[in-house]
């Protein structure tokens, strides 16, 4: 009895905290028809908008995979002073307001800031410019890689490695022919999360950004806009693509065990 | 290839006590030598540190007379077999095996039907024809560790670096992949270092024994001598059930305290001061009374029959003995007045006295 009780409960927590937001969202983007909805996407601040942000977000994911893996493997594989304090370093960007980051970016490369001059002096735009929005977004999904694939590498050992270096593998070698491939359902996770979070960023962007339509505006600033313009219809059909696009990157994160699963059926 | 270890040390940061305490061991080309002693003695440490996995904070390691600095020396001329296996599991057998071969850089690679002839050899040398194409997560434990083995063997090395390889096979497995391993080790005229901490394994395969303890090697011995004469009371009772009487070397007797155990001739040389005797349960006699009158004192209870041996239990007042006679021996003597130990090492302040 006990067990059904929990079982409507948490469905109903769902149902009423995560499917219906999304499922508003869509209900208003598509309240004056599909066609409607749709048109507001030809125009040029949304599609800049929308190309800003997969630009910013490859970025964002490209370089955290890489920088992750390293950071991760290191981390597990290696003993040495510090680290421990580096593995709470990695983890700062989950418990510090995205909004407080980006106003670190602010004070270090804004007009004011303290390299701001040196950088105007050399006509570098960093803040209130696109690179300032790559950083903003770099710092915040920064964790999720690293904090996916630890575990995994943890469980993994160093044997397997030892293994492959005393058969003559080099560094690059150990590490794609036999650590990633180890890890590769977490890196996945991984990577999809930081999409995810990446497509999605606010405030930390929104700090930098200085929001100029066509420029400097992602897809999430461009909603705000929007809808604070009270075109409702066009911020709904953007806020319904980010949110699939979100929910598709998530949803590829299950992807593996389905395969996995679907594997095991056919052995 | 003859391995050489000069004073190696491996002192571990916090630690009072250095895993690897000045070390040296020499092994000569074609030897098959155990490492045995307790868990912790450094057995493992030591072989990481000849394999170049573990950096020591002094010491040099010789392969050949030519020294090695890193594991890049080593790469392809030495095999490494772990305890755990440590295959790759995402790979087939076949691309285990062949791993030291495709890492090899593109112009000393062998072509890729070269590599996958090697591969089919090997599996043929490990008795694993056909399995090539599975993977390790599919394999029994002893088939896993074949897989090790050809893996460890593929690129041709000389020289074969074995931890603990048995350690998580069954009795009967262990057995066998044991006498087949010493095959190997003959047919393709490798030196071997295997460490073990199951002395009998050791005793069985090994030309050498290498007895370590608190990260130095207490004893470096062929197997008969380490049984006739065992460097310390820990190589002795390492090696074998052991029992020890102490006593006191007088006028060139030994006298055990207890007065239920016969008094000995030692060896020349041996000055007089307390001892202890050692032996082997199996090298004990009970000594026959010499007439009806005399008081039987010892008593031998029976304890079954093993590996050829009958077993008893000696009670000596206080303490319980072990007795071993060998099965076929016709006339068992289980009671008497005395105990025999003149087949006994004595040792003197933990060491063997010569």
């Amino acid at each position: 009895m006990t067990r059904y009780v929990v079982w409507a409960a948490s469905w109903l927590f769902i149902l009423v905290v995560l499917v219906t937001p999304p499922a508003l969202v869509l209900t208003e983007a598509l309240k004056d028809g599909v066609g409607a909805s749709l048109a507001t996407l030809s125009d040029p601040d949304a599609q800049a908008a929308i190309w800003l942000t997969l630009r910013v977000s490859v970025v964002a994911v490209v370089l955290n995979t890489l920088f992750g893996i390293l950071a991760a493997w290191v981390l597990v594989k290696f003993r040495f002073p510090g680290r421990q304090f580096l593995q709470i370093l990695v983890e700062l960007p989950l418990s510090i307001s995205p909004v407080v980051s980006g106003l670190v970016w602010l004070l270090l490369f804004g007009a004011q800031g303290w390299f701001g001059p040196l950088l105007e002096r050399w006509n570098i735009h960093i803040a209130f410019a696109v690179p300032g929005i790559i950083l903003a977004t770099l710092f915040v999904t920064l964790p999720y890689v690293v904090r996916t694939v630890m575990p995994v590498m943890e469980v993994q050992g160093r044997d397997a490695e030892e293994a492959a270096v005393l058969a003559g593998a080099g560094f690059w070698q150990v590490l794609w022919h036999v650590t990633l491939p180890g890890v590769r359902g977490a890196l996945l996770s991984g990577v999809l999360l930081t999409t995810a979070r990446a497509l999605g960023e606010f405030g930390a962007v929104s700090v930098v950004s200085g929001h100029i339509p066509g420029e400097t505006e992602t897809m999430p600033l461009h909603i705000e806009n929007l809808y604070n313009g009270y075109q409702s219809v066009a911020a709904f059909t953007m806020a319904a693509l980010l949110a699939l696009m979100a929910m598709s990157a998530v949803l590829l994160r299950s992807a593996p065990e389905w395969l996995a699963r679907l594997q095991e059926k056919k052995a | 290839m003859s391995i050489e270890v000069c004073n190696l040390v491996r002192l571990v940061p916090g630690a009072r006590q250095p895993l690897l305490d000045n070390v040296s061991l020499k092994v000569p080309d074609g030897a098959f030598v155990a490492l045995v002693g307790p868990s912790g003695a450094g057995k493992t440490t030591l072989l990481r540190a000849i394999a170049g996995l573990d950096n020591c904070s002094s010491g040099s390691i010789l392969l050949d007379d030519s020294p090695m600095t890193s594991v890049k020396d080593r790469a392809g001329r030495m095999g490494f077999v772990f305890q755990n296996y440590a295959l790759f599991p995402h790979m087939t057998v076949a691309r285990n095996i062949a791993f030291g071969l495709d890492v090899q850089p593109r112009a000393e690679r062998p072509a890729r039907a070269q590599i996958a002839q090697r591969v089919e050899e090997l599996l043929e040398l490990m008795q694993l024809q056909g399995m090539g194409g599975k993977h390790p997560a599919k394999l029994s434990g002893g088939q896993r560790q074949r897989v090790a083995l050809a893996r460890a063997l593929a690129t041709g090395p000389r020289v074969l670096l074995l931890d603990e390889p048995f350690g998580a096979l069954d009795p009967i497995v262990r057995r066998s992949i044991r006498t087949w391993l010493r095959e190997l080790h003959d047919t393709l005229g490798l030196t071997t270092i295997l460490v073990t901490h199951d002395q009998e394994e050791a005793l069985e395969v090994a030309d050498r024994i290498v007895v370590m303890q608190s990260g130095r090697i207490v004893q470096d011995a062929s197997p008969m001598d380490l049984d006739e004469q065992p460097a310390t009371e820990f190589v002795m009772e390492f090696l074998g059930e052991a029992v020890s009487f102490p006593g006191e070397v007088r006028h060139g007797r030994m006298i055990p305290d207890d007065a239920l155990v016969l008094p000995f001739a030692v060896p020349e040389g041996v000055t007089d001061g307390p001892a202890v005797a050692m032996i082997r349960p199996y090298e004990m006699n009970i000594q026959k009374p010499a007439s009806e009158q005399d008081v039987l004192s010892i008593y031998a209870a029976p304890r079954g029959t093993r590996n050829g041996y009958r077993h008893y239990t000696l009670q000596l007042g206080e303490r319980v003995v072990p007795f071993y006679r060998p099965v076929d021996e016709a006339d068992v003597q289980v009671q008497g007045v005395a105990l025999d130990i003149s087949r006994s090492r004595l040792f003197r302040q933990g060491l063997l006295c010569a």
